[in-house]
């Protein structure tokens, strides 16, 4: 069972307070929102997302609803594990299932989105994105890939 | 993932913004190691201390830093560039080169915090893609 230190809680709380779900506009172009960045960095990853049109470049990615609306569901989805904190496991069971039987993700994704998510929430966050924030953001992640992963075989 | 001319161009024009905080960024990007990967202590046990911002991770941080300066100046031929710094790491310092994807990851976390506005997505692209093959090019010699 994962422990976690009050503290530990507090981070994530306060990250998830931060978090902006509605990332559009002119803004988003430089503080690059959440879903964009896995997008682009890694373009290998737009082949579950074949039928969402114009990926070619940063600014067609930014600026794509579905990339949007998209970015949100995955949102909503770390949400979640952080009011389930203490049974991220159970609580991911059915989405674990429908990644690996019924969208076929490989799983080594969910490392690149959490290490693009962190990137992201650092820009976002500055200089209040210390080493114990970090810490705690990416135990988080860690729990949340590790229950993903779970019902792969 | 080979570097396009555009990587490199993107790459040089970051680090000569970037360059006047190389040791804070090599300081916050090693501090942060440390404390987010705990494995990454078992390599500096002779330190005095690995507390974030120490001495000796400042001191070290320095050094990492002025290594990837070397590898920007030498960026057209990573490989060739890096063969010291390379045969240091296989044959002495003998790091587990999964730990050059760790650092790499703490560095682009530590550019993002401090340069947001420069922290473009072709940045961050080119920057990742950079490190990987830096990471490479010191793994070179390791067997």
């Amino acid at each position: 069972m994962v422990v976690w230190t009050d503290q530990e809680r507090a981070c994530i709380q306060d990250i998830f307070s931060k978090l902006n779900y509605e990332v559009a506009g002119p803004k988003a172009l430089h503080l690059y929102g959440y879903g964009f960045c896995i997008l682009f960095v890694y373009p290998w990853t737009q082949r579950y997302f074949a039928s969402f049109g114009n990926l070619y470049n940063a600014e067609a990615i930014m600026s794509n609803p579905k990339v949007a609306a998209h970015g949100v569901v995955v949102l909503h989805g770390l949400d979640r594990a952080m009011k389930n904190m203490d049974d991220i496991k159970n609580t991911y069971a059915e989405l674990s299932v429908l990644h690996s039987e019924k969208l076929h993700v490989d799983p080594d994704n969910f490392r690149l989105l959490a290490d693009c998510l962190t990137i992201v929430i650092a820009a976002n966050m500055g200089t209040s994105f210390t080493a114990d924030v970090q810490a705690a953001w990416q135990k988080f992640l860690a729990v949340v890939v590790s229950a993903l992963r779970r019902q792969y075989h | 993932m080979s570097l396009s001319a555009n990587d490199k161009a993107t790459v040089k024009a970051l680090w000569a913004k970037i360059s006047p905080k190389a040791e804070d960024i090599g300081n916050e990007a090693l501090s942060r190691m440390l404390y987010v990967y705990p494995q990454t202590k078992t390599y500096f046990s002779h330190w005095s201390s690995l507390s974030p911002g120490s001495a000796p991770v400042r001191k070290h941080g320095k050094k990492v830093v002025a290594g990837i300066g070397l590898a920007v100046e030498k960026i057209d031929d990573l490989f060739a560039g890096l063969l010291t710094l390379s045969e240091l790491h296989a044959f002495q310092l003998r790091v587990d080169p999964a730990n050059f994807r760790i650092l790499s990851h703490c560095i682009l976390v530590v550019l993002a915090m401090l340069f947001p506005d420069d922290f473009t997505p072709e940045a961050h692209l080119a920057m990742d893609k950079f490190l990987a093959r830096l990471a490479l090019a010191l793994s070179d010699k390791y067997r």
